[in-house]
């Protein structure tokens, strides 16, 4: 990747976040903690990664993406919005009554939301599902999903693992953002998951351990999952829960609150910035 | 009259499951360890590389087959009613009904006829949880055609749907030269005026016979057949209520949150009657041959004849 392109990746990632903010202060709800630290894995899937068509985003022989932590959608749908899958002014009525921005992704009211989730640890498992009709209809589609290391104490999650091991599903890739945060507190006060390499790989699958906002890495990542063959592949992101706006980072009090206009405008002032700054190297 | 055929449901369902996938390439079928039971077993073998089996992971396989169903197939995912409704609800609440995806569940060992393995696997609710699901289609057929084109219907509708099956070989009594099913229609098995008798499932036969016998003591009953409990027929069931005064509803399920709720929600807000409820009354099953247990809960023939005598004497 040359450093432009990597300049651009970062612009896109800044705006999806400055579309978190926005979605969550208008709805003064949602969740912005976990949003942000996925910001970069949305852009580099949507801007990079997946073969999607915003034109048609029921075309069948798209890659899916399936946000199993659907509580982290407001920076997605931001990132839909600039991929140009709707107008980025739906942001603005994020969760409000009506609207086509649901507070969990909701497959049939938003264009380019694959499946409907929400409830945790159920997605990975409809992404087992998308996977296996690739195979089964000899389809080249990616099934992609993004999980929360909270969301992995789920017992369906590992359900699934068994399951796309079993079935041999090289064509699907689950991400695990590791934030290390979940709403009672740390994952390691609350319920700890480690070793979580080792637990996939014990559960048949090829594991990368990454940093979840170094674009490089996560290309790296989803490059060497191609080339596996008869397992899935895992990759776990060190990322930082409220990335990219400094008084949300690594707080946990941010999971599921919404900024006030205080708050809001000094968040819009930062990522504005670093927009600008980004811009200016270009 | 065909002659009368002595099959358990589940079974009429999986052959009506192969008959169906020969044509429809797009059927694809999941089990969760119980397929030689819940008799996907016969599909398996016709159609191994459209069968998957879970494993005995009921909330994941719920959750494939709604990501499956997103991709453009039709699955039929089966276990035991026990653990599909049960361990699985949320999974088919929120993958499956809510996003409106296209997918069968099959519920197989329903009801306390499931016999000798006891109340852990007898289950009650099933109708009662799988009703309160928006989007869901509820169907509980009564005997192996009804079972049969029922299969052929939930297969055609583009949505997720409740599919009830029984363990205990029980006699057909529809004539399958005549019988058709209509989606969301009750079906009238014997015209009468004292009172109506509702029942869906394996206690429909044993309510004709009853109703039959007591025909011959000069009283009248008119037996509606239920086999979608959702949408219900609400239009059959108002008219009774209007014409004969007086519900009997008879099921093999909790008489909390099945069809005798389902029965008085419609007549509550039309035609408010009195109804009598057969059926378990809300308490656990225990392990017991099958007809004797049904006998046990008062769901055979001379029970339900009883009650009837007992609710025409006293009108």
């Amino acid at each position: 990747m040359d450093r432009s392109e990597l300049t651009q990746l970062r612009i896109l990632a800044a705006k999806s976040r400055l579309g978190a903010v926005i979605g969550t202060y208008h709805a003064k709800s949602g969740h912005p903690g976990g949003s942000l630290s996925a910001a970069d894995l949305y852009t580099y899937l949507y801007f990079k990664e997946m073969k999607v068509d915003p034109a048609h985003p029921d075309w069948e022989d798209r890659d899916r993406f399936v946000l199993s932590k659907g509580h982290c959608c407001p920076s997605l749908y931001a990132t839909l919005a600039l991929k140009g899958f709707f107008d980025w002014e739906e942001l603005c009525v994020l969760r409000h009554i009506g609207a086509m921005l649901q507070g969990h992704p909701d497959m049939k009211k938003t264009p380019g939301i694959d499946m409907s989730t929400g409830s945790l640890g159920q997605g990975i498992s409809a992404a087992c599902g998308m996977a296996l009709a690739a195979k089964l209809d000899g389809k080249g589609y990616r099934t992609y999903t993004l999980l929360g290391d909270g969301e992995v104490e789920e017992g369906q999650v590992w359900e699934a693992a068994m399951f796309a091991a079993h079935h041999k599903l090289d064509n699907l890739v689950v991400m695990v953002d590791q934030n290390g945060l979940q709403i009672d507190g740390t994952v390691d006060e609350v319920a700890g998951i480690e070793p979580l390499d080792q637990k996939f790989e014990a559960f048949g699958f090829e594991v990368f351990k990454i940093d979840g906002h170094d674009f490089e890495q996560i290309a790296d990542a989803l490059d060497k999952a191609k080339a596996v063959k008869d397992k899935p592949t895992a990759v776990l992101m060190k990322t930082v829960k409220g990335k990219g706006v400094s008084f949300m980072e690594n707080q946990v009090g941010w999971h599921g609150v919404a900024p006030n206009k205080e708050q809001y405008e000094l968040a819009v002032a930062e990522l504005e910035a670093e927009i600008k700054r980004l811009e200016g190297e270009c | 009259m065909a002659e009368t055929v002595l099959k358990a449901t589940r079974e009429s369902f999986g052959e009506a499951l192969c008959e169906l996938a020969k044509e429809n390439k797009d059927i694809v079928v999941f089990d969760a360890d119980l397929a030689a039971a819940t008799k996907t077993g016969v599909f398996k073998k016709a159609f191994p590389e459209r069968f998957f089996d879970c494993g005995i992971a009921e909330e994941n396989m719920m959750g494939v087959a709604a990501g499956m169903a997103a991709s453009g197939k039709i699955p039929v995912a089966a276990s035991f009613a026990m653990f599909a409704t049960g361990r699985a609800f949320e999974q088919i609440r929120n993958s499956i009904a809510y996003p409106r995806l296209n997918v069968k569940i099959a519920g197989s060992h329903a009801g306390i006829s499931t016999g000798e393995d006891g109340a852990t696997h007898q289950c009650i609710e099933d109708i009662a949880i799988m009703r309160a699901i928006p989007n869901m289609v509820v169907l509980n057929p009564a005997d192996h055609w009804e079972m049969k084109e029922a299969t052929k219907a939930a297969i055609a509708y583009d949505g997720p749907v409740y599919i009830r099956l029984g363990r205990l070989a029980i006699d057909s009594f529809n004539d399958p030269e005549t019988y058709s099913f209509e989606w969301g229609r009750g079906i009238t098995l014997h015209e009468g005026t004292d009172v109506t008798v509702v029942a869906t499932g394996l206690v429909v036969n044993e309510s004709l016979k009853a109703v039959r016998e007591l025909e011959a003591e000069g009283i009248s009953v008119r037996l509606i057949n239920i086999h979608t409990i959702k949408p219900i027929d609400r239009d059959i069931i108002i008219k009774a209520a209007r014409e004969t005064g007086r519900i009997i509803t008879v099921e093999e399920h909790n008489v909390v949150g099945g069809l005798a709720d389902a029965v008085c929600e419609v007549i509550t807000d039309a035609c408010p009657v009195r109804v009598t409820r057969i059926g378990v009354q809300d308490e656990f099953g225990y392990s017991g041959p099958a007809w004797e247990l049904l006998d046990a809960f008062k769901l055979t023939r001379p029970h339900i004849a009883q009650v009837i005598r007992d609710v025409v004497n006293e009108k």
